[in-house]
């Protein structure tokens, strides 16, 4: 199935188990963000999107829009790799509520940059057992790499991934709220191979 | 009044003077910029793989360096170019995270870099300037006119090859 793996195959089934997994996800990473924050978090449906490459940064904000990308690699019984991006303003505010402190002016100094990379290891890491749960597979992530810089350089990087089956890119989005709405985009990329396991994993026909 | 073209993700297009080319925000992704500085028509690639026959899902012939350039020619040529004056410049080809080790993924904007050059010495068209490399994304802006490339990227000054 490898070989003709593309998204108009897979689309209805994966989709709806990538809508349950953004629930159930967002749902783990809401609470862990809460309880980092000590407040309270809510968060609004999460919405699946299958976006064609030439109009996911229009969607998404805005291609030249400053964001936070956190990257990490998945090992383990499938392997591929994750991403979680959140727009700067946003990744600032929450980074400034964990450590207590007004957000530094312009661009991350390094304890907001490592305040940040300890965020995305929590939001991905919730997403991440609750896909493990999902699927009873073993799933070891990296550690976390940060880049921020303009929405299509981050996302150039999980579309070159996507590019490899298809011309299209699929999140989920997840809207957070705290004082203010934060929006955040997580993206799963299983490798090729472990598509299959995943699906099977999940109990769907293959 | 010109105007400035607008190429997405895996998409080409070209332009006549005294218009001007742009593609948001290049990551591993290259930008080829090619033009006929005479008949001043021109075009941008955004492409974001390297090798069109290492993949097979390759019906979108723009998302690849190779085919990319092919087809971003013969447009150039369609609208008055001619082969022996065409020149160009490249950008974009970044590592945006330390890391991208799974096998597709590893080094794919030097790669992205390398199949550009091989792909127009193959074609016998000039390589006049490049910015590539490093880890960090650029918005660029290709005038056929001048043939000036402009790149900008955050937090740096904007720059011009």
């Amino acid at each position: 199935m490898a070989e003709n793996m593309s998204f108009e195959r897979v689309t209805t089934e994966y989709y709806d188990v990538l809508k349950e997994l953004g629930n159930i996800g967002a749902g783990n990473a809401t609470t862990a963000l809460a309880q980092m924050l000590q407040t309270k978090v809510d968060m609004k449906v999460p919405q699946v999107r299958l976006l064609d490459f030439k109009d996911v940064g229009v969607v998404m904000g805005g291609e030249e829009q400053l964001v936070a990308g956190i990257y990490l690699a998945v090992e383990g019984d499938i392997t591929g790799s994750i991403m979680f991006i959140l727009e700067q303003g946003a990744a600032k505010s929450l980074v400034s509520k964990l450590m207590g402190m007004p957000p530094s002016d312009g661009g991350f100094n390094e304890i907001e940059i490592s305040a940040m990379k300890e965020i995305g290891n929590i939001i991905t890491g919730a997403y991440l057992n609750s896909l493990a749960q999902m699927t009873n597979l073993k799933m070891i992530p990296s550690v976390p790499d940060l880049n921020i810089d303009m929405l299509n350089a981050i996302l150039s990087v999980p579309a070159i991934e996507f590019g490899i089956i298809g011309d299209q890119i699929l999140l989920i989005q997840t809207v957070f709220t705290d004082d203010v709405d934060l929006n955040g985009y997580f993206i799963l990329m299983p490798d090729l191979e472990s598509y299959s396991t995943m699906l099977r994993g999940l109990g769907l026909s293959i | 009044m010109a105007n400035i073209v607008k190429v997405g993700m895996a998409d080409l297009n070209v332009c006549k003077s005294p218009d001007g080319i742009t593609t948001l925000g290049l990551g591993s992704c290259v930008g080829i910029c090619i033009r006929d500085p005479v008949a001043k028509v021109g075009g941008l690639a955004h492409a974001m793989l390297p090798d069109s026959r290492q993949i097979d899902n390759n019906s979108n012939r723009a998302k690849f360096a190779d085919t990319g350039i092919d087809d971003l020619v013969k447009k150039i040529l369609a609208m008055g170019g001619r082969k022996t004056r065409l020149e160009a410049k490249i950008a974009g080809g970044a590592q945006m995270f330390a890391f991208q080790n799974r096998s597709d993924m590893v080094r794919v904007g030097e790669r992205n870099v390398e199949a550009s050059k091989k792909k127009l010495r193959e074609l016998g068209i000039p390589l006049k300037a490049q910015d590539t490399g490093l880890n960090y994304g650029r918005t660029i802006i290709f005038y056929p006119e001048t043939g000036d490339l402009i790149i900008r990227s955050a937090g740096k000054p904007e720059k011009k090859i």
